[in-house]
């Protein structure tokens, strides 16, 4: 007897609200399962991973520290998604924004040119990840190429350009070889916010776009036109909004919220260009906006979730020589979690008498 | 009373329901509802709007499941849990908002319907062969996405009909069908009930139920009201069953001056892709403030093509082809031309004149948001536009369950309701409407054409394109024939007739169907 999905007809709010905890709790079991095939006392790497971090201030600090880029990239790909346009490559807008505005904090390095510097790397790191972002929206116009490969094989291209110019024409001289640019001058590094820690002024930026994209999403025209193009596309032809600019303008905005996302991290905690600049920022933000349900304040909560199991896998690390693949099937396991959730409430499982159908 | 059938009575019923109830939050839909199809019979099921006829039609075949109450087939208590189920054992049902796969082509979303794999060229041979069994035109490779609403709907029957139902379910299949289409699909349901079959038909037009039907079933807010035989009811009394109250007629023209032109279409040609109705030619109309022009014509002979290059989603080379209130406006967008105060409704109310996954208020902003009230510097005003939602809610009595539903969640005729009655309240100088009383019921629909006739005599031009030839010659000034893109002349209502107009449509039909089989 096949099985069959059958979507449901009401749905209701409360249940779409409870899908995310649903997959939390299904993830936290698989984890349990995991510890216990690793031969882990899974009560006591439950509290190194996800207890331990919040008891500690600085841990604390790191957590904001990492929800960081994560909330900007989400809020960015929830335009994305919400006009159900799949922007997966939000990984290498992330490298393209860090390398473009990298390049100022470079030629001005050592001139002491001012002020002005931190400023104008944030404007072209956004404008060199909104112009990468670009590439897959113009392909999907022009070709009807579908966006999710396209995307997604920018990564990679991102990447390994962001690879060659750190050991080439970028390498620092005095760098005994190591594949990283010099580290930036002062003017060319995010202002901390504490005298301790790590903590700096990207969360504040990020707080702002979450604030912005709340309000552009909710309020205004711009948002609505988004939300129609991605649920009734004839009927946002209709009402006269054009497609095609839609998809430019959630790709420009999606794009330029991770290059920002991108130069605040390689100005910020890290300091220089080098090849491993994000641990995947771009990808798990996918996994933020969908917990998040694409709305920008849930999405603040679902990467302070994520940036836990960041922190908690390198906790583990430490003190459990835990590999950090762990925290990777932590995060894929949400993800899967999510979706089966998404359609275990919106759908039911049928069982068919008879021959095959539609 | 279904398992022992009195001798001397009433025949067998197939399909029966027994106080069938089913609830959608506050609002009771169904309640205590009981009906039986029997063998060789055609039975009506008439109500308002919102009376509950759709989610009637939905438990009956397993697509809602039933809060209380059970079906009886042949008989015997059975529970459908799809309609899958429902279709394997012999129940056919047409739904009111079709279930076709737009990207697939005819003969394909035909296949997906029928039990077991058969070749899709036979199958395509079958559906061909339709044109001389059930005399319903269907083109087995075009893709659904490209038809009209009134070919779907010949699709949605056609492949209902290859099934080879023993209980028929029609939810309002003539509302989009010629009078023609309608006439072949009354024999043909009369073919099936003389081999002792069932047929449940919704229909509003009580014209056509009191000649087709042998009992009708009367339903108001979700409740059953009487079981009658509607050969020997009138139309104003089977109305008065169903609203409880008289009927209103549209009253004939209101007398006034023709004004402006507001609607200049000037040779407009338009390419197509090669499938009938596609395609434009040469089309010249002239509306003028004041007045209502209709065009009629058997669906897929380029009325949507029409609709749309008027509304401007498709484009139009020629900037001249198009003026609308004396601006030429071939090149311009749908905001723009709503900007020259135009207003347009489409036919598909789901998924075109709204989007069916989004709140109805939402839904306002569809085709007001370049109007300036609504919407100020890009940010939408949520107060005036909750006031505008509850304005035309109240002015053309739109009713639904919650107080802010998906448009999706609203049946059939009081979603039109709402888009006619969101254009209108636009205070438009042009209003283009395609199929404006699809679905809705008597009262409505009179309430609709006197809207239109109201909004005319206050000088705004009406364009109606409708299958519906007797609502054309009710309320409509000047009539057009479209057929294979082309556009006759309009000629004054007075001064035509059913049958000329019918030949003028009808003619092109034959033409059609000589090329088809050549
Ligand atoms: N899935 C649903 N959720 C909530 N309310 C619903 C749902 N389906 C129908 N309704 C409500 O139930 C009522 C009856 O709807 P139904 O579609 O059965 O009416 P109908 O008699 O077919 O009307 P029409 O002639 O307009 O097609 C309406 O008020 C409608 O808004
Ligand atoms: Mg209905």
């Amino acid at each position: 007897m096949p099985l069959r999905l059958e979507r449901q007809e009401n749905v209701s709010g409360l249940r779409l609200a409870l899908a995310p905890l649903l997959a939390l709790v299904f993830t936290l079991i698989v984890g349990a399962i995991m510890f216990v095939v690793l031969g882990h006392d899974p009560i006591r790497a439950f509290g190194i991973y996800f207890v331990g971090p919040l008891l500690d201030p600085y841990t604390l600090q790191e957590l904001v520290v990492k929800a960081g880029p994560l909330l900007m990239i989400g809020t960015g790909l929830a335009f994305c998604y919400r006009a159900n346009r799949w922007n997966i490559g939000a990984e290498g807008q992330y490298v393209a924004g860090a390398v473009v505005g990298s390049w100022l904090a470079l030629v001005t390095h050592g001139t002491d040119a001012g002020p002005w510097v931190l400023p104008a790397m944030l404007v072209m790191g956004a404008l060199g990840g909104a112009l990468w972002g670009l590439i897959p929206a113009f392909l999907r116009v022009r070709f009807g190429s579908s966006e999710i490969l396209t995307s997604l094989m920018l990564v990679y291209v991102a990447q390994l350009g962001l690879d060659y110019l750190v050991r080439g024409p970028w390498k620092d001289p005095d760098g005994f070889n190591f594949p990283q640019s010099v580290t930036f001058d002062a003017n060319a590094v995010m202002p901390l916010l504490m005298d301790e820690g790590r903590l700096h002024g990207g969360i504040i930026l990020a707080l702002v776009a979450v604030v912005v994209a709340t309000f552009v999403l909710g309020r205004t025209l711009v948002g609505y036109s988004i939300e129609i193009g991605g649920s009734a596309p004839r009927a946002a032809a209709f009402a006269g909004f054009d497609e095609r600019r839609v998809t430019y303008g959630v790709f420009a905005v999606s794009g330029a919220l991770a290059g920002l996302a991108g130069i605040i991290e390689v100005a910020g905690p890290i300091g220089n260009l080098q090849p491993s600049i994000s641990p995947g920022y771009g990808f798990t933000a996918i996994i933020a906006a969908m917990l998040g349900r694409l709305h920008p304040v849930g999405i603040v909560v679902a990467s302070l979730v994520l940036a836990l199991t960041y922190i908690g896998g390198e906790a583990a690390q430490i003190s459990m020589r835990l590999p950090f693949d762990v925290t990777r099937v932590f995060q894929g396991t949400l993800l899967i979690a999510i979706l089966a959730a998404d359609v275990m409430v919106r759908y039911r499982v049928r069982r068919v008498e008879g021959t095959s159908h539609a | 009373m279904a398992e022992n059938v009195p001798a001397n009575a009433l025949p067998a019923s197939l399909l029966e329901a027994v106080g069938l109830t089913k609830r959608f939050g506050a609002l009771l839909a169904n309640d205590h509802v009981s009906l039986a199809i029997r063998a060789g019979e055609t039975h009506a099921l008439l109500g308002e709007n919102g009376a509950g006829k759709s989610t009637l039609v939905k438990m009956m075949c397993g697509l809602l499941q039933p809060d209380s109450g059970e079906l009886l087939y042949d008989g015997a208590p059975i529970v459908f849990p799809d309609p899958a189920t429902s279709r394997a054992r012999g129940v056919g049902v047409v739904f009111q908002h079709f279930a076709l796969f737009d990207a697939l082509t005819v003969v394909e979303n035909v296949a997906l319907g029928l039990a077991g794999h058969e070749p899709l060229a036979t199958l395509a041979a079958r559906i061909e062969d339709c044109v001389h069994r059930y005399g319903l035109s269907v083109e087995p490779y075009r893709r659904v996405g490209e038809l009209s609403v009134g070919e779907r709907q010949r699709v949605e029957i056609v492949r209902c009909l290859l099934g080879n139902p023993r209980v028929l379910i029609l939810d309002e299949p003539t509302s989009v069908l010629t009078p023609d289409e309608s006439e072949s699909l009354f024999r043909t349901v009369d073919l099936l009930t003389g081999e002792g079959r069932a047929v449940l038909f919704i229909s509003h037009k009580l014209d056509e139920v009191r000649r087709l039907c042998h009992r009708a079933t009367v339903l108001r807010g979700g409740k059953f009201i009487a079981e009658v035989d509607p050969k020997t009811e009138t139309a104003s009394s089977l109305a008065r069953l169903m609203v409880g109250a008289e009927v209103p007629r549209t009253p004939r023209s209101v007398t006034h001056a023709l004004g402006e032109p507001r609607l200049l279409v000037n040779k407009l040609n338009v390419a197509g892709d090669g499938s009938r109705g596609s395609a434009l030619h040469d089309i010249h109309l002239e509306i003028r403030a004041g007045e209502i022009v209709g065009i009629a014509g058997v669906a897929g002979n380029g009325q949507t093509t029409l609709f749309e290059a008027l509304s401007g989603e498709k484009p139009v080379v020629d900037q001249e082809a198009i003026i609308i209130d004396k601006v030429a406006a071939g090149g311009l967008g749908p905001t723009e031309r709503r900007a020259l105060k135009a207003g347009f409704v489409p036919e598909e109310r789901l998924g075109h004149a709204a989007a069916p996954d989004m709140r109805l208020s939402d839904n306002v902003l569809l085709t007001t948001h370049g109007d300036g009230e609504i919407v100020r510097l890009g940010i939408i005003r949520r107060s005036a536009l909750l006031a505008r939602f509850q304005e035309i809610v109240k002015r053309f009595d739109v009713r639904f369950g919650g107080k802010d539903p998906k448009a999706r969640r609203l049946s059939g005729g009081n979603l039109q309701k709402f888009v006619i009655g969101r254009e209108v309240l636009r205070e438009p100088v042009l209003i283009v409407v395609d199929q404006p009383t699809w679905g809705v019921d008597a009262a409505a629909a009179a309430f609709i054409r006197t809207t239109l006739r109201q909004k005319a005599a206050e000088g705004c031009a009406v364009l109606v394109i409708s299958q519906d030839l007797d609502e054309l010659l009710e309320f409509t000034d000047r009539i057009a024939v479209m057929s294979e893109g082309r556009l006759t002349a309009p000629v004054p209502v007075a001064e035509t007739s059913r049958e000329a107009i019918g030949l003028a449509m009808g003619g092109a039909q034959a033409a059609g169907e000589g090329t088809h089989a050549a």
